[in-house]
């Protein structure tokens, strides 16, 4: 009980420091909610059916999708593995380590509320794209929580991988950096995955953004996830779940 | 008995020997310093009596709950940036089972709950950082290397706040390599050098082991044969003459002026200086190095 009320304690005052950095906030919630108003309110062609989307428009569900993909990137792949390493750097999960609450704590705290941001910029995402783009609600809403959930857990276990294998600050952010940008682009960021050459779209298949990225876009749809997407996210989430669990360093 | 035990303390990181051989108790309520150079073993021995690291080998017994009643303020520890004043000391107020009223440290510390933790001088950092070691209400408190790197203000402040702490009968365990502070605020002090302890002894103690003799050296006319048979002086030695005048050093211990003065009355003295053996002396006798304060005043 403790543990849960610390933990919670933790998360109110972390959240509290989050909010202070205007950074994170701009980069978790208003870029990819501001994107997908202004890209899909502003270029039409986003607003046209597309055959080879089935006949859907792009901001109906894939759109969408890369947005929150991109959200849950940024905040796992940089906004917390980067807070971590500070932390850890600078002694705070050692000077919590005097204390009666241990610095595990801190880690929990901190990857609650970057999970509760990540939900936050969703749910922007999906009504505001309601509101003034006509985008549909989530069919399947069961499998679009599902989705989001697993894709959620792989991206933040590999972040919290980053966290524990980078030395220092610098290195996490660039670290980050190298890997947050392919996986972008294989996750269809730039070139949608129905544009790539069949050869990069079976690398993008096993990579976690990519699988993420078609499985929200098939659940926006309310279509049923690829069996081998579900199957990939599932892998990289023990796997880097467990790395994590294993290399993860206090100070 | 005393509140903390140490006993054959080693520690080892991999290959080097960072803690050989170090022993030493403290009594309750008395500010205990633990003193050497930079490397000698100071923090790590600190560190295995807060149970932050596990001796290789050696017992430590600590009379009171590890977590709950040992503050700790360490080295190299911060907060993150943009956490305010008084949030960090609510947040970790709300760590322990009885917490001391952390409205009354606030205040102790002078300062504003709002300010964030980047925008805190050094020497409110280490206020603050106090204040979160006396957060839980301890029995103990470590304070390792509190006043490193702060100006001679800041400095006397932190001193006073320590001397509260003791005054409320906290057993606090002092980190430190500045000599003055050691005399100014140590009941008891162990000195630590290469991983092992030379000597644990009050401050006067430490000063008497180092010989604790005092220097007078004064310029006179008058007789100075009498004075090397005064039971209180170890030697006369002449220095200079100036005409008729003659200077000389006079050494030894006790009461040294007094009895020098019942030989040659002060009128017959000039340029009377007082020299006696510092902790710093006392300090790098015991450690083995020269005594450069003394060794530049003999070539001088």
């Amino acid at each position: 009980m403790a543990t849960i009320t610390t933990t919670a304690r933790l998360a109110a005052v972390e959240t509290r420091l989050f909010l202070r950095e205007p950074a994170a906030v701009f980069f978790a919630i208003v870029l990819p909610v501001g994107l997908l108003l202004a890209l899909g309110g502003s270029i039409p062609d986003f607003r046209k059916p597309d055959p080879a989307l089935g006949g859907q428009r792009p901001v109906d569900a894939q759109f969408p999708a890369l947005m929150i993909l991109l959200s849950i990137m940024l905040l796992a792949l940089s906004t917390l593995p980067t807070a971590l390493v500070i932390y850890r750097e600078r002694g705070v999960l050692r000077r919590m380590s005097t204390t009666p609450v241990r610095p595990s704590s801190l880690l929990a705290a901190q990857l609650l509320i970057n999970v509760g941001v990540a939900i936050v910029a969703t749910a922007l995402t999906l009504g505001l794209g309601h509101l003034a783009l006509d985008m549909p609600a989530p069919r399947a809403f069961w499998t679009f929580a599902g989705v989001f959930a697993l894709g959620s857990t792989a991206l933040f276990a590999i972040g919290l991988c980053l966290a524990a294998v980078a030395p220092n600050s610098r290195v996490v952010q660039g670290g980050g950096a190298a890997v947050l940008f392919p996986l972008l682009f294989l996750g269809g960021m730039w070139l949608p995955r129905q544009l790539m050459p069949e050869i990069l779209r079976r690398i993008s298949d096993f990579t976690p953004s990519g699988a993420f990225g078609q499985s929200l876009t098939d659940a926006l749809a309310g279509q049923t996830p690829q069996l081998l997407h579900i199957a990939v996210l599932a892998g990289w989430a023990v796997l880097a779940g467990l790395a994590a669990a294993r290399l993860f360093r206090w100070e | 008995m005393p509140i903390i035990t140490v006993d054959k303390l080693r520690k080892t990181y991999g290959t080097r020997v960072a803690v050989e051989d170090v022993s030493f108790s403290v009594e309750e309520g008395e500010i205990f310093g633990v003193v050497g150079r930079n490397g000698a073993g100071k923090t790590t021995t600190v560190e295995c009596v807060a149970g932050l690291r596990t001796p290789t080998s050696g017992t430590i017994r600590v009379e009171a709950d590890l977590k709950q009643q040992v503050g700790v303020q360490l080295q190299d520890c911060s907060l993150p940036d943009k956490i305010r004043v008084g949030e960090a000391l609510s947040l970790y107020a709300s760590f322990y089972a009885r917490p001391a009223d952390w409205r009354a440290l606030l205040a102790e510390t002078g300062l504003d709950p709002r300010t964030a933790f980047a925008k805190l001088s050094g020497g409110q950092r280490q206020r603050l950082s106090i204040a979160l070691a006396l957060v839980g209400d301890p029995k103990i408190a470590i304070l390792d290397e509190l006043t490193t790197g702060l100006d001679p203000q800041a400095r006397r402040d932190t001193w006073e706040l320590i001397e509260r702490i003791r005054d409320r009968g906290v057993t606090v365990i002092l980190v430190t390599h500045f000599m003055e502070e050691v005399e100014r605020l140590c009941d008891r002090v162990a000195v630590i050098s290469a991983g092992r302890v030379l000597a644990v002894d009050t401050p006067a103690g430490l000063i008497a082991r180092a010989g604790g003799e005092h220097r007078l050296t004064f310029r006179t006319r008058g007789p100075i044969d009498g004075l090397a048979k005064l039971p209180e002086v170890s030697a006369v030695t002449p220095t200079a003459t100036a005409g008729d005048a003659v200077e000389v050093v006079v050494t030894g211990t006790g009461d040294l002026l007094t009895a020098v003065m019942t030989v040659l009355p002060a009128a017959q003295m000039s340029g009377l200086r007082i020299e006696r053996t510092t902790l710093d002396d006392a300090f790098l006798t015991l450690t083995g190095h020269p005594a450069e304060h003394l060794a530049d005043h003999s070539a001088a």
